[in-house]
C-alpha cells in the first residue's frame, strides 16, 4: 500500500494526535494540560502550555530550553527502533537525530500498535509501521515552528525555512531556535504538511550512528535488571521442578532465619524469598521446603516426537490448495518423492534474564519491565490486582535482548504477586537456569513433504503437512482484553477471549503462524496442497524470533533443494525457475547467489547451500559456504542478500542480518530444548549453547535498493540460515539433514 | 567509600575503581552482586552465574575475571576495576571504537565484551584475529555483534599503537 505524498495524511494518525493533547498522562510528570484539537479539513490546533513545552504530537515534545524529545512507542531490545524512529522523526523535523532524547513510553493506549491494537513491538513492524506517521509527526512540527516563526516575524510563511533545529528568514538574516518558538508554535494552525519527495531525503537512508550505543559502552543504560528504588527488596522464585505442578506447602523456616530475609511467601508459580539483597534471597531460596503436587510427568520429548509423527501421517487441515496435489500423487503410484523434517522446542535466552521491578499500593501500582508488550503487562497487572488500568503505571527500560520471549507478561505477574505481598517495591530476577527451563518455547514441530515431479524434473505435485501446536490459541485469551478499547467490560473480554480460544481449540480457524511461509510458497507449483496438523504440546509456546517461519522455512527450503538433487539441476537454478511469478524473491536469489560466487569453483574442502525466504514483507536469501571435516561442521561464509523496501538505516539493516545469521546459526547448528518427565533438561549456556567468536563466519550482505515502503528486518534473516547451512552440509558430504540441530545429527545422536 | 551491610558476618576490604572499599558482608557472595548492589555499580551484568557467558566480566588485579562466580572473600586487598573505570566520558579506546563500529545492539553484553576486550589489549597491543577470538570465546552476545567487536578492538589497537609511536 503506497499512498502518494500529495495526499492527505491517514486519518488514524490525526485522531491520535487529537488524543495526544487531550490528557498529559503519558508524561505526567512535569506537563500542565495541553490541548489539540483536530478540526475539520485536518487543521491541528494546539493552545499552549503554562510551562512554554510545545507536544504537537504524542511523539514529540519540544522544550524552552531547545531539548527535544522522542517518546518511543516501541521498545529497544537491539533491533535498532531508537535510532530508526529518532531518524523517520528527525528528517521532517530538520533537525540531527543524535540531537533527540528519546524516552520510553509507558503504556498509554494512545501507543498503541496500529494493527495489532496493543502497545507492544514484535512482527518486524515497527519501522513499516511507523514509516508515515513518525515522518507526518516531524512534519506537522516542522511547519507550526515555521508558521510560529512567520507570525512572530510578520513575514510570509514562504520566505521562513526550518533548518537545523531553528526557522530561519535568510533575506533579513533572521534566525529563531525551535526552542523559542514553542508558546508561539502551539497556536499556529496549520494544513496537512506535505513530506519530503524521498530524494530531498538526508537522514534517511544514511548509516547514521546509533543514538542507544552511548549508554551501552560505558555501563550507563538502564536495563529492568538495573532499576533501582529507595527500599528496594529482591525476590528469587523457587520454582516447580515440574511443568504444571503447584505448591502443596512449604517450609520456610530455615531460609527466614537467613541473614537478610524479610519475607518468603506464596506466588502462582512457586514461592518466593524477599531479602535486602538479590543473593541473600539465592542462597535463602535453596533452603526452603516445598511440597509440590506432581506435575506433568507425562511430558517428555520422545512421547512428543512420536505424537507429531502420527499426526503428520493423517490428513490434516487444508490451508491451501492450488489446483489437486491429491490426486497427482494418488496417480502417481508411489512414484513420488517424501521427506520428513524435525524440529525442537527452542529457548530464547536473552542475555538479559527475566526480571521486573513493582511497586504496589492500596490504590496503585508501578512496575518497571523490560517487557516487548507494555500493553498486555498493564492488562496483566490491573486485572490481577483488580484496579482500573488507570491506576497501573508501567515503566519500559532497555532490554537485554527479546526475540519474542518478552511478549509474554508473566514474570511481571510475578513481581506484582511478590509486591503485593510486602511492604516495599520488590525485583524479581530469574536465575538463567529459570529462564531456560520456564520459557515460552518456539514448538517442536514436524513436516511431511511429498512431491511428484515430472519428465523435465519440474514439480507437478507438491504436498505440505505442517504438525505443529497453535501458538494463538494460547495467547488470545490473555491479549483479548488488552486489545479490545478501554471500555469493553472486563466480563465481554472474558467471553470474546473463550470464543476466540475455542475457534483456535475448535480447529474452526488454523492458526496462521503455524504455516506461514509455508502456505505462501512462492514456488509456481500448479498442484500445491499445505495442511496443518494440529498438535496439542502441553507445554508452553510463545514467539520466536521469526515465529512460523523458524521451522517452515526449513522443510520449504531443504525439500526444495531434494528435488533439485533429485531431478540432477542445480538448487540456484531449480529455484530460480520456479519463482517465475515472485520477482522479488527471484532477485534477492541472484544476488545472493551473485555475490557468492555460486557456480564458481571453491577452495578445496568447502561446500555451498543456497535458501531464500519471505517473511515479515521482506525478501531474504542467503548462501552458506561450509566444510565437514571429520564430523564437524564449520560455516566459514554466509552471504546475505535482502530485499527489505526502501532502506532507513543501511548499518542497521546490516547489523539486524548479521544478526539473524547469528541466531539462526545458533539454532541450527546446536540448540535443542528438550523435556524428560515433565522437565526441561537444559538449564544454562553449557547444554544450551550460543554460536562464539571462534565459530562465528564471515558474513556478507547485499541490500537490493527500492523505493518500496520499507518492511522487516528484525527477523527476515532467521528463516533461510538453517536450510542453507543443512543443504550445503548435503553438497560436502552427500547426507541429507532433516532434523535440527544439525550438531547432534553429525554427531550420530539422532 | 563504606558501607554497611544489614547482617555482617565478615569485614572485607579492597580497591573498587580506585576506591578503598570496605563492607562488611557475607564472603560467599559473588562478587557481581557487591558490585551491583552495594556499590550501586550496575554496568557490570548478570547473565548465567556461572562462568559460562562473560556478561559480568571485571577486571581483577588487571587480569579479566567472570564475577558472578568470584566470592567476594576472594577479593580481600584486590584491586577490582567495572565498565565504569574505562574512562569518564566515553574516552576510552575501546569505548570510542565501540561507538565507531556501532558494535551494541541489545547491549546488555557489551559491559563483559569491553573489559575482556581491554584485559585482552594490555597484555596482548595487536592481536590477531584467532588471538582475538580465543580471548573472547568466553563472552556470548545473543545478537550476534561478533563481527563488529573484532573490528573495534582491532579498531582500538590501532589507535592504541598510533599514540605510543
Amino acid at each position: 500500500m503506497t499512498r502518494s505524498l500529495d495526499q492527505k495524511p491517514p486519518r488514524r494518525w490525526f485522531l491520535q494526535t487529537a488524543v495526544a493533547g487531550s490528557g498529559a498522562l503519558v508524561l505526567a510528570v512535569t506537563v500542565g494540560p495541553m490541548i489539540a484539537r483536530v478540526r475539520r479539513h485536518q487543521k491541528i490546533r494546539a493552545t499552549e502550555a503554562s510551562t512554554g513545552i510545545f507536544r504537537p504530537s504524542a511523539w514529540l515534545a519540544i522544550y524552552p530550553d531547545d531539548r527535544i524529545v522522542l517518546t518511543l512507542d516501541r521498545v529497544e531490545m537491539g533491533q535498532g527502533t531508537t535510532t530508526s524512529h529518532a531518524m523517520l522523526i528527525a528528517e521532517e523535523l530538520e533537525v540531527d537525530p543524535a540531537w533527540l532524547e528519546v524516552e520510553h513510553a509507558v503504556a498509554d493506549r494512545r501507543y498503541d500498535h496500529p494493527e495489532f491494537r496493543l502497545q507492544m513491538t514484535g512482527g518486524s513492524s515497527s519501522v513499516r509501521t511507523s514509516w508515515e506517521r513518525l515522518r507526518y509527526a516531524g512534519a506537522v512540527a516542522r511547519e507550526m515552528l515555521r508558521a510560529g516563526a512567520a507570525d512572530a516575524w510578520g513575514v510570509p510563511l514562504a520566505e521562513c525555512t526550518p533548518r537545523d533545529g531553528a526557522v530561519h528568514h535568510d533575506a533579513s538574516g533572521r534566525s529563531r531556535s525551535y526552542g523559542s518558538l514553542t508558546r508561539r508554535a502551539a497556536t499556529q494552525p496549520i494544513a496537512a504538511p506535505a513530506l519530503k519527495p524521498p530524494l530531498a531525503h538526508v537522514i534517511i537512508g544514511t548509516p547514521v550512528n546509533r543514538v542507544d550505543a552511548p549508554p551501552k559502552v560505558d555501563g550507563s543504560g538502564v536495563f529492568g535488571i538495573d532499576v533501582t528504588l529507595p527500599g528496594l527488596l529482591y525476590a528469587v522464585v523457587v520454582r516447580s521442578p515440574e511443568i504444571g505442578a503447584r505448591v502443596v506447602s512449604f517450609d520456610a523456616r530455615a531460609a527466614t532465619r537467613r541473614p537478610g530475609v524479610v519475607a518468603v511467601v506464596q506466588i502462582s508459580t512457586g514461592v518466593a524469598v524477599v531479602a535486602e539483597r538479590s543473593w541473600q534471597a539465592r542462597s535463602a531460596a535453596a533452603e526452603v521446603n516445598v511440597r509440590w503436587e506432581s506435575g506433568r510427568r507425562d511430558i517428555d520429548t520422545p512421547s512428543m516426537t512420536e505424537q507429531l509423527r502420527r499426526l503428520a501421517a493423517l490428513p490434516g487441515r487444508p490451508v491451501r490448495n492450488d489446483g489437486n496435489a491429491e490426486a497427482v500423487l494418488n496417480e502417481a503410484a508411489g512414484n513420488y518423492l517424501e521427506a520428513v523434517y524435525d524440529l525442537p522446542h527452542l529457548a530464547h535466552a536473552p542475555m538479559e534474564p527475566q526480571n521486573c521491578t513493582a511497586s504496589v499500593k492500596d490504590d496503585r501500582c508501578e512496575v518497571w519491565a523490560p517487557t516487548q508488550a507494555p500493553g498486555l503487562a498493564r492488562e496483566v497487572v490491573s486485572s490481577t490486582l483488580g484496579l482500573p488500568r488507570d491506576r497501573v503505571v508501567v515503566h519500559t527500560t532497555w532490554l537485554g535482548g527479546g526475540f519474542g520471549r518478552r511478549l509474554a507478561a508473566d514474570y511481571v505477574l510475578e513481581a506484582v504477586e511478590v509486591a503485593r505481598q510486602v511492604s516495599r517495591p520488590v525485583k524479581v530476577v530469574w536465575s538463567r537456569e529459570d529462564d531456560m527451563r520456564h520459557s515460552m518455547y518456539r514448538p517442536q514441530t514436524r513436516h511431511l513433504l511429498r512431491a511428484v515431479l515430472a519428465a523435465d524434473g519440474q514439480p507437478r505435485a507438491w504436498h505440505h503437512r505442517v504438525a505443529a501446536p497453535s501458538l494463538l490459541a494460547g495467547i488470545i485469551p490473555s491479549w483479548m482484553p488488552a486489545m479490545t478499547p478501554d471500555a469493553v467490560p472486563a466480563s465481554v473480554n472474558r467471553q470474546l477471549g473463550g470464543v476466540a480460544e475455542r475457534a483456535f481449540e475448535g480447529d474452526w480457524v488454523a492458526d496462521p503462524t503455524s504455516t506461514e511461509g509455508a502456505s505462501d510458497t512462492p514456488y509456481d507449483i500448479e498442484n500445491l496442497r499445505v495442511e496443518l496438523a494440529r498438535h496439542e504440546a502441553g507445554v508452553p509456546i510463545g514467539f520466536w524470533r521469526s515465529v512460523g517461519h523458524s521451522h517452515t522455512a526449513f522443510a520449504v527450503e531443504s525439500f526444495i533443494d531434494e528435488l533439485a538433487v533429485a531431478s540432477g539441476q542445480d538448487p540456484f537454478l531449480y529455484r530460480h525457475q520456479l519463482l517465475r511469478r515472485a520477482p522479488r524473491h527471484r532477485k534477492v536469489l541472484v544476488a545472493a547467489a551473485t555475490a557468492a560466487g555460486w557456480g564458481r569453483p571453491l577452495s578445496s574442502g568447502r561446500f555451498r547451500g543456497i535458501a531464500q525466504h519471505h517473511s515479515f514483507e521482506s525478501y531474504v536469501a542467503q548462501v552458506a559456504e561450509v566444510s565437514v571435516t571429520d564430523g564437524n561442521l564449520r560455516v566459514h561464509r554466509v552471504v546475505c542478500a535482502v530485499d527489505c523496501g526502501r532502506v532507513i538505516n543501511p548499518d542497521i539493516v546490516k547489523a539486524q542480518m548479521e544478526s539473524s545469521v547469528v541466531f539462526g546459526l545458533s539454532a541450527a547448528l546446536k540448540q535443542r530444548i528438550s523435556y524428560r518427565a515433565g522437565q526441561v533438561e537444559q538449564s544454562n549456556f553449557h547444554d544450551f549453547e550460543m554460536l562464539r567468536f571462534d565459530e562465528m563466519p564471515q558474513v556478507d550482505v547485499v541490500m537490493l535498493p527500492s523505493s518500496d515502503d520499507p518492511t522487516g528486518v528484525g527477523e527476515p534473516g532467521v528463516p533461510p540460515v538453517a536450510p542453507a547451512v543443512a543443504n550445503a552440509v548435503t553438497a560436502a558430504t552427500g547426507r541429507r539433514i532433516r532434523t535440527l540441530p544439525i550438531e547432534r545429527v553429525l554427531e550420530g545422536q539422532t | 567509600m563504606a558501607w554497611r551491610e544489614p547482617n555482617a558476618t565478615m569485614a572485607i576490604t579492597f580497591r573498587l575503581n580506585d576506591e578503598v572499599v570496605s563492607l562488611d558482608d557475607d564472603g560467599d557472595t559473588p562478587l557481581l552482586w557487591v558490585i551491583r548492589e552495594s556499590a550501586g555499580l550496575t554496568g557490570t551484568k548478570f547473565g548465567c552465574g556461572r562462568s559460562l557467558c562473560g556478561a559480568c566480566t571485571v577486571h581483577l588485579d588487571g587480569r579479566a575475571i567472570r564475577s558472578c562466580s568470584t566470592p567476594l572473600r576472594a577479593v580481600e586487598g584486590a584491586t577490582v576495576h567495572t565498565v565504569e573505570s574505562l574512562s569518564h566520558d566515553r574516552s576510552h579506546p575501546l569505548q570510542r571504537a565501540w561507538l565507531e563500529e556501532n558494535v551494541p545492539q541489545c547491549g546488555y553484553c557489551q559491559s563483559g565484551q569491553l573489559m575482556s576486550a581491554a584485559a585482552l589489549l594490555a597484555q596482548n597491543p595487536s592481536p590477531t584475529d584467532a588471538e582475538i577470538d580465543a580471548a573472547m570465546r568466553g563472552n556470548i552476545c545473543r545478537c550476534g555483534t561478533y563481527l563488529r567487536i573484532r573490528r573495534a578492538i582491532h579498531r582500538a589497537a590501532a589507535e592504541l599503537q598510533r599514540g605510543k609511536a
